[in-house]
């Protein structure tokens, strides 16, 4: 799946997006996965509360499931208007 | 219903008469605009705004459509920028149309609660010392309640 990050997730990730093979069946189990990878990710992921997924384009929980889905996107509460 | 996600500025005047001139059933047109202000202590020198392309036409769209379900509203534009945005410069505007201005005040006040909140926009403050990302605020989230 293609995995994104905006604002100071991207920032802090260092990338704007990346291709990850995974087997996590819920966000969750992503977030873990790749907060295990480098401490960047670690960062990025400390605080999940801090920040808001979107599945497909559609706004999620953490605990939702991944499969089927091919976009998922990591950013901080957002701040438009 | 138009949507128009932008790097350019628009012409608020021109916006505004277009609309008006494409709802002449309707009796009451409320347009706001949103500007990008200094900081109070005088330094902004851009303001950055970051988007999710794809989501975010998708999100605006579900947000107008929610306003025009909810109200009895003829047309919905919401247009909003991104890029690199000098203090004074417009950000964004929505316009409603309706019949009486209830409707269309309550529907601007909506499809704004909800696109602060719920359309994936993240602005970026540089001033001269640094630059750092707007936080969002409680009282933006708790403002999606009242509805």
């Amino acid at each position: 799946m293609d995995v994104l990050y905006f604002a100071w997730v991207r920032e802090r990730i260092g990338i704007p997006k990346e291709r990850v093979e995974t087997r996590a069946a819920t966000v969750a189990e992503l977030v873990a996965e790749l907060s295990e990878r480098e401490d960047r990710y670690a960062a990025a992921f400390a605080d999940i509360s801090a920040l808001r997924v979107a599945l497909d384009q559609e706004l999620a929980d953490f605990d939702a499931p991944l499969s089927g889905v091919r976009e998922v996107a990591f950013f901080p509460p957002m701040t438009g208007g | 219903m138009r949507i128009a996600v932008q790097e350019e500025q628009f012409d608020l005047g021109a916006e505004a008469n277009s609309f008006a001139r494409g709802n002449v059933a309707h009796g009451a047109i409320v347009t706001f605009t949103g500007v990008v202000r200094d900081l109070a202590t005088g330094d902004l020198d851009v303001m950055e705004i970051e988007h999710y392309p794809g989501m975010t036409e998708r999100a605006l769209t579900k947000i107008a459509q929610e306003a025009q379900k909810r109200w009895s509203l003829g047309d919905v534009l919401v247009i909003h920028r991104h890029g690199r945005l000098e203090p004074g410069e417009r950000i964004m505007m929505v316009a409603t149309a309706a019949p009486h201005r209830k409707d269309a005040f309550e529907a601007a006040e909506f499809l704004m609660d909800y696109l602060k909140s719920r359309a994936p926009f993240w602005k970026k403050e540089i001033t001269r010392s640094g630059a750092e990302w707007v936080a969002a605020r409680d009282e933006d989230e708790n403002a999606l309640g009242r509805w």
